[in-house]
């Protein structure tokens, strides 16, 4: 058993990070809703399902039929984000103005707001599986698994004793911490992100300083659905494939992510979504994949047992984002 | 009772208009029940129960079920969504915990009657006590740690819970992993009926327990606990100052709630012979929970309805076959938006649904 740990450290440590960049950029989608709306944004998973379905479309256009390197590459790995970020944010945004902006306005409860959100993602899931699937992507069996072209080459760049680390790995790791600075410098230096913190913090007193809570809020759900968009085209260019209900594990993965790095809190969910994954990847060497989800809804449980503010506490409201 | 909370008139809106009034007619027939002799009101309540008893009749499956065959339509899904929506109703509607997972506790259910009775031969009554203790036991283990969440972390652990519950059933070879388990015996013949492949019997069988689970339900709706419950609901910090043990009262639902959820799962598992973890998905709890809320999370006749129509209409319109859970969804939307309080609300809940808890200018969602 513990030869096997030391064996698989490496691998699963290398594939636990890359996993886990991915639950943080979903995660930062829920953490920002929650810290300005107290809401949990359940369709946020299928917002993530629409970043990958966007990026597919753009390879399936440009009839992509080879791994690409230089600046092939980067050219159509940079069109892709542009692609999959607008396709998230977009249906975030559009999310936010049919479903939980009518229920916002009439004040009502965060019951029915979640009601709402969960009506609005069985319907995003179906909607994808019947109708824009089977027509907008050639596929007439919309429940099944959607391949994708190989994007770039997957042998590895270079080995660590027996882990080898592969370019989708690197880049997926990389980006996401370079999303989530990015980020953290937007919520935190620009204006904008003065006004989502002030929003958080307190929403009548954000107002009477003349901040358009409606507009916050719009922003909030696109920046959280861009990212969620980034984190749907690293999902695919690691695993190549996506279905109509991918999102609903990695959602509530992402959703402990947030938790358990303190929700509403940025850096809490980059943290988070590294340790999520790492936990479950180490996890597995023990008790084999197919627990991995049972490992991550039992750290879920524990931590919110034990410390249900998070490990870095709940902090988009204390303003420090 | 009779403090009927009306808002502002708003808008010309034509639907606004209709939705009001309904309301206040069903208001009035809510004040002509509550003034109702005894006597007129068994009379109803033994009319109910006839029926449900002649319902599985060809009269009514002519137009309530031109496409399946209807007494096993009454069974599963309109009886059982019925019984889990009264279960999940204890839970959601009178102590106001959100969960998410209460699926888990009809698999437990259906997983003690079919382990039980497979392995060691046991009759169906003698299971069904067992299978709803364990349940019962299963929901204090979720709850004991849990409940001491604010609302909707809670919906996200039991959500967790439920797909955890469904994982080890699946990854589980003790107990037939992802293939189930099969052969599953069928309870006694009794009373004349017999229990083997009609789903007649099932249905009269159900339509007991059903009767009792009511019964239950509104003698404790009704009792020092149902208060306690509303008090929770309304305002758990208020409650506990007033000495309401809160932590006690919301584990009693999560108690009960399973029970009713273990109870279910038990008959379930005794008419269908196999059971796969499939049975058990996410979207179970979810359509559950989409009742209760539908029907008006807290009054019990609603609850049933909202179950009802959830189990029934998806079938009645088979004709539209694969958009039946996409229409599903935006209804829930649609509905959160125009009625969150549901179609036959409590009223005590509507009140509080229609307090100003939230204005233009707040961002919050809800208090």
């Amino acid at each position: 058993m513990l030869n096997d740990f030391i064996d698989q450290f490496g691998p699963s440590t290398v594939g636990g990070l890359a996993a886990g960049a991915i639950y943080a950029l979903i995660a930062l989608g829920y953490t920002m809703v929650y810290g300005v709306l107290r809401l949990i944004n359940f369709a946020h998973s299928e917002i993530f399902m629409i970043g990958t379905f966007s990026g597919l479309a753009v390879i399936m256009t440009l009839g992509v039929s080879e791994p690409q390197s230089g600046i092939a590459l980067i050219g159509l790995l940079l069109l892709l984000s542009v692609v999959a970020m607008v396709g998230s944010g977009a249906a975030a945004v559009a999310l936010e103005q049919i479903a939980y902006r009518p229920l916002r306005k009439k004040g009502s409860s965060r019951l029915a707001a979640l009601i709402s959100a969960i009506g609005a993602s069985i319907f995003l899931q179906e909607l994808f599986a019947i109708v824009v699937i089977p027509h907008l992507y050639d596929h007439p069996r919309g429940r099944d698994n959607i391949g994708t072209q190989q994007l770039l080459d997957k042998e590895p760049l270079f080995t660590l004793g027996n882990t080898d680390v592969r370019p989708d790995h690197l880049i997926v790791i990389v980006a996401s911490i370079a999303m989530m600075i990015a980020l953290d410098f937007f919520v935190n230096r620009s204006r904008i992100g003065r006004g989502i913190r002030a929003t958080a913090q307190n929403p009548e007193t954000a107002v009477l300083m003349g901040i358009n809570i409606d507009r916050i809020v719009r922003i909030t759900f696109f920046v959280g659905g861009c990212m969620a968009g980034i984190a749907g085209l690293l999902y695919l260019l690691q695993f190549e494939e996506t279905r109509y209900n991918i999102g609903f594990v990695l959602g509530i993965k992402a959703f402990t992510a947030a938790v358990l790095g303190g929700i509403g809190n940025l850096r809490g969910a980059l943290l988070g979504g590294l340790a999520l994954g790492l936990i479950e990847n180490w996890g597995a060497i023990f008790f084999g994949s197919a627990w991995k989800d049972v490992i991550a809804f039992t750290v879920l449980v524990v931590i919110l047992m034990f410390r249900p503010t998070g490990i870095l506490g709940e902090s988009l409201q204390v303003a420090r984002a | 009772m009779k403090t009927a909370v009306e808002k502002p008139a708003k808008s010309g809106n034509p639907l606004t208009g209709a939705r009001r009034g309904f309301g206040r007619a069903m208001d009035r027939v809510r004040d002509r029940w509550a003034d109702a002799p005894w006597w007129q009101r068994w009379t109803v309540y033994v009319l109910l129960i006839g029926l449900a008893l002649i319902l599985p009749s060809d009269f009514f499956a002519s137009f309530m079920s031109p496409h399946t065959h209807w007494p096993s339509l009454l069974f599963n899904p309109i009886g059982v969504y019925i019984l889990l929506a009264v279960g999940l109703n204890i839970v959601v509607g009178h102590a106001g915990l959100l969960d998410l997972g209460f699926v888990a506790f009809y698999a437990i259910g259906a997983y003690n009657m079919a382990l039980i009775g497979t392995k060691f031969g046991w009759n169906f009554w003698a299971i069904l006590p067992i299978g709803i203790l364990m349940t019962a036991v299963s929901g204090i283990i979720l709850g004991a740690p849990t409940l001491r969440l604010r609302g909707d972390y809670l919906a996200i652990v039991t959500l967790g819970f439920g797909e955890i519950v469904r994982i080890i059933a699946e990854n589980t070879d003790a107990i037939g992993a992802s293939r189930g388990i099969t052969n599953i015996p069928h309870p006694p013949n009794m009373f004349g009926l017999e229990f083997l492949l009609d789903p007649l019997p099932y249905y009269y069988l159900l339509v007991g327990v059903v009767v009792a689970v009511i019964i239950f339900a509104r003698r404790l709706e009704r009792s020092r606990v149902g208060r306690a419950w509303t008090a929770i609901r309304e305002d758990e910090d208020a409650a506990e100052i007033m000495g309401v043990p809160t932590f006690k009262f919301k584990l009693l639902a999560f108690f009960i709630g399973a029970m009713i959820g273990g109870l279910t799962g038990v008959v379930w598992a005794s008419k269908v012979i196999a059971i796969q973890p499939a049975n058990f998905p996410f979207i179970l709890s979810a359509t559950i929970l989409a009742a209760v809320v539908l029907g008006g999370s807290g009054n019990l006749p609603g609850v049933m309805v909202g179950a009802f129509l959830i189990a029934w209409l998806p079938e009645r319109f088979r004709g539209l076959a694969d958009y039946r859970i996409l229409a599903f969804g935006a209804a829930l939307v649609i509905m959160m938006a125009l009625r969150p309080e549901g179609l036959l609300p409590s009223r005590q809940r509507k009140a509080e649904l229609s307090e100003g808890s939230g204005t233009e200018a707040s961002a919050e969602v809800g208090k």
